[in-house]
């Protein structure tokens, strides 16, 4: 996913004079087909994040669409007040993109682990905040940056993430993705959490369990709509995502439905890191799996809260 | 330490005429960084005078300087100069920090002629140096100028700047420092020092000139003069009196910030600049 996300920057670049790259201090070779074909639109400015993003607001003011690569945590946590200032404030067409959303850097410890990246961004007005599935997504996702006005925070994956999306879903910028209806529960998810909503939902069929899907790549912008209208026809909702639970897609599920008049006999859970840093290193499945964020721990979740919630 | 006053031969009228005009804001909103925009006056009015391509009447022509105010406190005086040169109406100053009014206690955007909403202290320069970069890719000849503070140099962002445009040889980028030697706590030498400030400029590869920053003719001289150095950015260090021009308040630091100005302080101002 990452590798197209970078693949579509430079594609892009190749049709649109307007787009630059800025990296931070990223792995030697990356992108050097832009690096040598379009050099006086390749960055490498080193570690210095808020320069970075200042940097970015004041190509987008002069008309460019400049795409910023780093890692997620140093993109979001350490230059936030340029986000919110040179990039929301002033409402500029910068696309951000953050490596290792989520626990994808395990190995590396809670510096590098995106947890609250969506938290935080999502607080800021003007920000859109996109979290593709899949590459194929990501593939769709990407030429429709160019066009949308405002900053655009991209959360990638770790790469080679398996592809659940199917090409014939078009990808429209804060519009969700209903990939399957069910009766009995609704499952919503964002990134790669569709993956094991997907698994929940067929080990849960052939308990006799019909579990819908609704995916949320756009996070912010949420789309509300949708989200009411999914949730409206089920007993359970149950968000899914690599991310902490305080702030990301489950507490911007729970706001909507909270405030529209929610039947108080359904029942609504949040699956996602718990309010800490994570204590563990190993693999990002060793942190899902630490953290319950997996197809078994969903499908515990929903065959629970059936027990207990009222009929629609 | 030497103590001017309005009248002094350092400030000629139309650098009284431009405390007048900051002086007649402050009785109506009673509020601002009074100080910090007194040491930058002159600096402002030499860039608009004499050194920035602009119209006025059309803020956002493609080929006009770009002028961004990073310490953005400093504003009443920006917003002064902007009347002034007809950006917006001057009645609209009498407005500052009214609920209706474009003019805020940081300047953003929605002003006429404001570059950049600036306030977070340590954005102006990275900005700046996007603008820069942006003029190079699109092969236009406008220039940027940056004004700083000291006490904004005390942000680290303001020396990955430095890094940064020194790196890109952006010899159409002109950081101004304001260095009037205070900040809001106090003295910056005794808060966070910042000498040898023009060998800090110098080492992070920047072309470095000095001024007085209330002498006009030496601010135009040394404007007229950028790039200092082909191929290398312009640092030029204005050295300033926080509250210049006013000695009640270049003498006492509570004039950094005030957000209730008496009748009394008032009426000692306007008699300072010689207001009716």
């Amino acid at each position: 996913m990452r590798q197209t996300c970078l693949d579509m920057v430079y594609e892009l670049a190749k049709g649109d004079e307007r787009i630059v790259f800025i990296g931070s201090d990223l792995g030697p070779g990356v992108l050097q087909n832009f690096k040598e074909e379009m050099p006086d639109r390749f960055f490498m400015e080193g570690i210095c994040e808020a320069n970075i993003v200042g940097m970015a607001a004041g190509l987008a003011m002069e008309g460019m669409i400049p795409y910023v690569n780093t890692i997620a945590t140093f993109l979001s946590r350490r230059c936030y007040d340029q986000i919110a200032v040179d990039l929301c404030l002033h409402n500029v067409n910068v696309r951000l993109i953050g490596n290792g959303g989520g626990l994808v850097y395990a190995p590396l410890g809670p510096t590098h682990e995106a947890i609250e990246d969506i938290a935080i961004l999502r607080a800021l007005p003007n920000m859109t905040i996109v979290v593709p599935a899949d590459a194929a997504e990501m593939r769709r996702f990407m030429p429709l940056t160019v066009g949308h006005e405002g900053p655009v925070y991209i959360r990638v994956a770790k790469g080679h993430d398996p592809i659940v999306t199917s090409d014939n879903l078009p990808f429209e910028i804060g519009r969700a993705v209903p990939i399957r209806n069910g009766a009995d529960a609704l499952l919503v998810t964002t990134g790669i959490t569709l993956k094991i909503a997907q698994d929940a939902a067929e080990d849960l069929a052939r308990e006799g369990i019909d579990c819908g899907i609704l995916h949320v790549p756009t996070v912010k912008p949420l789309d509300c709509r949708a989200v009411l209208q999914h949730a409206a026809a089920v007993p359970v909702v149950v968000t899914v995502e690599e991310h902490s639970v305080t702030g990301g897609l489950g507490s911007a599920v729970a706001e909507v439905i909270a405030e529209s008049g929610f039947d108080p006999g359904k029942q609504f859970k949040r699956i996602g890191i718990p309010d800490m840093f994570p204590d563990a290193y190993g693999t990002q499945a060793d942190l899902l799996a630490r953290f319950a964020i997996t197809a078994e721990a969903t499908c515990r979740w929903i065959r629970e809260l059936r027990t207990v919630a009222l009929p629609v | 330490m030497l103590k001017h006053t309005a009248a002094d031969a350092g400030l000629d009228q139309r650098s009284r005429d431009l405390r007048r005009t900051m002086v007649r804001i402050l009785a109506a909103a009673r509020r601002g960084h009074f100080a910090s925009a007194l040491s930058v006056v002159e600096i402002l009015r030499v860039l608009y005078d004499d050194v920035l391509r602009y119209n006025a009447k059309d803020p956002e022509w493609t080929g006009r300087d770009r002028c961004i105010l990073s310490k953005g406190h400093g504003c009443l005086a920006l917003y002064v100069m902007l009347a002034d040169k007809g950006f917006f109406p001057k009645a609209e100053l009498w407005q500052f920090c009214r609920p209706e009014s474009i003019l805020g206690g940081h300047p953003e955007v929605k002003v006429p002629g404001v570059e950049a909403s600036t306030g977070s202290l340590g954005h102006g320069l990275a900005i700046g140096i996007g603008m820069a970069l942006a003029a190079r890719i699109q092969r236009s000849d406008y220039r940027v100028f940056t004004i700083i503070g000291d006490g904004e140099s005390n942000e680290g962002s303001i020396w990955e700047g430095a890094m940064c445009a020194a790196k890109h040889e952006l010899s159409n980028l002109t950081v101004v420092v304001d260095y009037n030697k205070q900040q809001s706590y106090g003295p910056t030498s005794a808060v966070l020092n910042l000498e040898p400030l023009a060998a800090k400029w110098q080492s992070f590869g920047f072309a470095v000139a000095e001024s007085d920053g209330h002498d006009v003719a030496a601010l135009r001289r040394t404007f007229s003069h950028t790039p200092i150095v082909r191929g290398r950015p312009s640092c030029i260090i204005c050295h300033t009196v926080k509250g210049r021009g006013i000695p009640l308040v270049e003498s006492d630091p509570s004039w950094h910030h005030k957000s209730r100005v008496t009748d009394e302080e008032i009426h000692s101002l306007q008699e300072a600049v010689g207001s009716e």
